[in-house]
């Protein structure tokens, strides 16, 4: 390395490159995308949490698939069933004179209070008929997570669709498509949600899902088709034009994939968004109705216990905050790994690194 | 164009909710006796008989003659004209909505900007993860939660109003680490302003504890005196920086003036004043300190008339809140309040005496202690977003060649900041503001539902449950005009505040 004809950098800022470019030098573009999404602490750790809810709230309660009694059932490691009544143990373990069944989780252990970390038998309490509120919350959750997920992914993929139509062909086609959006868009969600879950929320959630997922995707439509508007003027869509790709090739294998950084971002704040409003609908009454449970609709139907039973009002609370949390901060440590300006903070430790090294070399 | 949409977008929606909802249903377990007369009466007054697409055009033959003056929203389902519902909503919405975008917007845009100057510290990944997390919360959850701990327990507090110290000592610090990541400076000063923070922090909390100033709330002389001090000081500082001497002299001179104003105009706020003597008040004091500002300079006297405009228009606010406040002791010993002042539900105490409600300040404290936790919940929810959008908005100026330019030139960097920095980070702002009042009604239907006020929620709430086609229009008309509305003037705006974009002919 000819030390002696670089420009006369400020060492600080000699520092911060040599930095910067060890990260990228010989590595993909895919490569250091994954590398920066990896660095990034919050997200990784919210990755980490989200699976952990995810894979516990949906082994807790047991799939059922397909029709009732006939499709794909897998039971759940939970003893007790939203169906199960227990006044005995409720009222065996109540603590407000019979009303409620107390939590009997532990989470202080052994050398504390003596009794040392355990579930019990009802982690979370009992409602006020004695069913058991761990099984509520964990099918609560569920049905929130299974509503998240399925408007989240019709979301995209006829956002992705619809932006992608306009963006590419542009004239009539866009003028059209984006009137249709403008159309949506005027519409407050929570306006359609409503009307959608007050008529077809007893079908249960996976239908109010895949309906308020035809609603949901106007937002990241205008994200993609600004995309796909820049990405085609580019030159190496020219090239491929030139070696006679048609306009499916083009789009799939060339604008899709430099678009795909956007769809990810749009998509997780979408799921965010998705699994807010959902709670919001089950809360005013307009989406998962009784007997089957969400969380919002778990918070509705408690809140006014509050005083007495403050847990049976916290766990879904925590649970559809943690969860729309971790979404966020996957979202913004994915919009960083995007980014391709984004420069990361180099700390005081690290620049004091780069010197010593630098200093040993000489 | 945008007509059109919204032309589309209500053919769309009256569509999908006469499809899908059924008013005929609730006759289905019906065992009266003139159930099938109940029934045929329906269909007549609805027209059930008639197609939707085409009972669509009837229905929009009455908002088209609003153009020559016979707005004609059809009648709900009581035989109320929709619009008579709609005009006693509306305001309530209103009321309720713009003091928590405005709260949001100038607490979420000054924190914001403060966390993009002091990128990377502490007080930015504070604020940072403070910001995500009311990001993901669940309004009608926050809004139990403010309901039970600001609303229940204050009330509960108020009956001995001593502050226990263990509380005084973690607010006290709270508060000085959040005045210290504001002011920044090395370790050396963000410690010493911590501790001058906690310090100040725990001596008012201990006199408010000592003297059970809750019960007899009001600022005070003193009171007034400093926060008239101390938005001097946040006005100078950001229009002509702290070492102009002229700017101090009209900063600090129309605070003063204010404070000697503050008897004086005591006359003007008596019993029976109203709106108008509360614009009058600040009226009073905006003049005074333009006039000082004239007063004082000889050249750029726009910029120390400016400085005299905003701290006399900021400085009045502690002198009206302290008259509201002073209000206070009579309201909580009232038969209508007996001692539990902050409120869970609803808009208004409906036992106040009829001199009570005459009165403009007591009324006009029954209205705002009603507001109060729809307005944090609302506040809370929006702020979020508003911190980082200024946050990133500045960053990405800061990161500009004009910005390096104007630091190379050397000018300071409280000039840098606020004069290239700031003014060019507003401007995508502006259509963030206009487009988020219109989202703001839509997050309304929640809180009023929560809260129990009777806005434009509610009425949305019984348009769908009765299967009121006309009224579930009329909610819909107004939020979709409002959002069209808000980008329209949102695209104006920002051809006002930025010249490079010109709107196309």
């Amino acid at each position: 390395m000819s030390a002696s004809f670089e420009a006369p950098l400020p060492s600080v800022e000699k520092d911060e490159n040599e930095i910067a470019n060890r990260a990228t030098i010989g590595r993909s573009q895919r490569q250091i995308i994954f590398r920066r999404f990896v660095k990034h602490k919050a997200a990784m750790g919210s990755l980490f949490a989200l699976t952990f809810i995810i894979i516990f709230v949906f082994s807790a309660t047991g799939l059922n698939l397909g029709p009732k009694d006939a499709g794909l059932s897998i039971p759940g490691w939970w003893k007790y069933s939203i169906t199960d009544i227990d006044p005995a143990g409720a009222i065996a373990a109540s603590c407000n004179g019979g009303v409620t069944g107390c939590p009997t989780l532990d989470l202080s252990p052994s050398f504390i209070d003596g009794d040392g970390i355990q579930f019990g038998e009802h982690p979370f309490g009992t409602d006020i008929i004695g069913t058991d509120y761990f099984a509520l919350v964990m099918r609560g959750a569920q049905q929130s997570i299974t509503v998240m997920l399925i408007v989240g992914l019709l979301g995209v993929s006829i956002g992705t669709t619809i932006g992608a139509i306009a963006g590419f062909f542009g004239g009539m086609t866009d003028a059209v498509l984006m009137r249709l959006t403008d159309m949506f868009l005027v519409t407050p969600t929570i306006i359609i949600g409503a009307l959608i879950g007050f008529r077809f929320g007893n079908l249960g959630v996976v239908p109010l899902a895949i309906l308020l997922g035809f609603f949901a995707w106007m937002g990241l439509a205008r994200f993609v088709r600004t995309e796909f508007l820049t990405l085609r003027e580019r030159e190496f869509v020219d090239a491929a034009r030139v070696a006679g790709a048609s306009d499916r090739r083009i789009i799939f294998k060339h604008i899709l994939p430099n678009a795909i950084g956007i769809i990810i971002v749009a998509g997780t704040l979408l799921l965010s968004g998705a699994i807010l409003a959902e709670t919001a609908l089950s809360y005013l009454g307009f989406g998962v109705r009784p007997p089957d449970v969400s969380l919002g609709l778990l918070i509705s139907q408690y809140q006014d216990t509050f005083t007495i039973s403050p847990w049976l009002f916290w766990w879904p609370g925590a649970l559809i905050v943690s969860i729309a949390l971790c979404i966020n901060f996957i979202g913004d440590g994915l919009r960083d790994a995007f980014d391709p300006r984004q420069r990361r903070h180099i700390s005081m430790k690290e620049r004091q690194k780069a010197r010593e090294a630098e200093g040993k070399r000489a | 164009m945008m007509l059109l949409v919204v032309f589309g977008a209500s053919f769309l929606v009256y569509n999908l909710q006469a499809y899908s909802s059924d008013p005929l249903s609730v006759f289905g377990e019906s065992t009266e006796i003139n159930k099938d007369y109940l029934i045929a009466a329906t269909i007549r007054d609805l027209r059930l008989d008639v197609p939707p697409p085409i009972r669509y055009f009837s229905w929009l033959r009455g908002i088209v003659a609003g153009l020559w003056g016979n707005f004609d929203m059809g009648l709900s389902r009581s035989n109320i004209p929709v619009i008579e519902i709609l005009a006693m909503a509306i305001p309530v919405t209103v009321k309720l909505v713009i003091t928590a975008t405005f709260l949001a917007i100038i607490f979420g845009i000054s924190v914001g900007m403060i966390t993009a100057i002091r990128q990377y510290s502490r007080f930015d990944y504070g604020m940072t993860f403070f910001s995500f997390l009311l990001f993901s919360l669940p309004i009608f959850w926050v809004a139990v939660l403010l309901k039970e701990f600001l609303a229940i327990q204050f009330n509960d507090f108020l009956a001995s109003p001593r502050i226990p110290p263990t509380v005084i000592v973690i607010a006290s610090l709270v508060f000085g680490w959040i005045v210290a990541g504001f002011a920044g400076g090395s370790r050396r000063q963000f410690f010493t302003v911590i501790a001058g923070g906690t310090l100040f922090a725990a001596a008012v909390l201990s006199y408010v504890s000592a003297t059970e100033w809750f019960l007899t709330p009001a600022l005070g002389l003193f009171g007034v005196t400093f926060l008239a001090l101390l938005s001097a000081v946040i006005v100078i500082q950001l229009i002509t920086g702290l070492d102009s001497k002229k700017g101090r002299l009209v900063g600090f001179g129309t605070a003063i003036a204010v404070v000697l104003l503050y008897y004086p105009l005591q006359s003007l706020m008596s019993a029976d004043a109203s709106v108008f003597n509360v614009f009058l008040v600040f009226s009073i004091n905006i003049t005074v300190g333009i006039g000082i500002g004239i007063a004082v300079s000889k050249i750029d006297r726009r910029i120390y008339m400016r400085i005299g405009l905003f701290t006399g228009f900021i400085a009045t606010f502690p002198i009206i809140i302290d008259r509201f406040l002073r209000e206070f002791s009579g309201y909580f010993n009232s038969d209508a309040v007996s001692g539990r002042p902050i409120p869970t539900l609803g808009q208004s105490k409906d036992l106040l005496t009829p001199e009570q409600e005459q009165n403009f300040w007591i009324s006009g404290l029954d209205t705002a202690l009603h507001l109060i936790l729809p307005t944090i919940a609302l506040t809370l929810i929006s702020f979020a977003g508003y911190v980082r959008f200024a946050r990133g908005s500045l960053l990405e100026v800061l990161n500009m060649d004009y910005i390096r330019t104007a630091r190379a030139k050397g000018l300071s960097e409280r000039t840098v900041i606020v004069r290239h920095g700031m003014r060019n980070a507003m401007l995508p702002l502006t259509t963030i503001l206009v487009n988020d009042f219109a989202g703001l009604m839509g997050g309304a239907i929640i809180t009023e539902g929560v809260f129990a006020w009777r806005g434009m929620g509610q009425v949305f709430n019984d348009a769908i449950r009765n299967y009121d086609l006309n009224l579930f229009m009329g909610v819909f008309i107004i939020t979709a005009s409002l959002t069209v509305v808000a980008n329209f003037v949102a695209d104006l705006l920002f051809g006002i505040v930025d010249p490079r974009i010109r709107i196309r002919k």
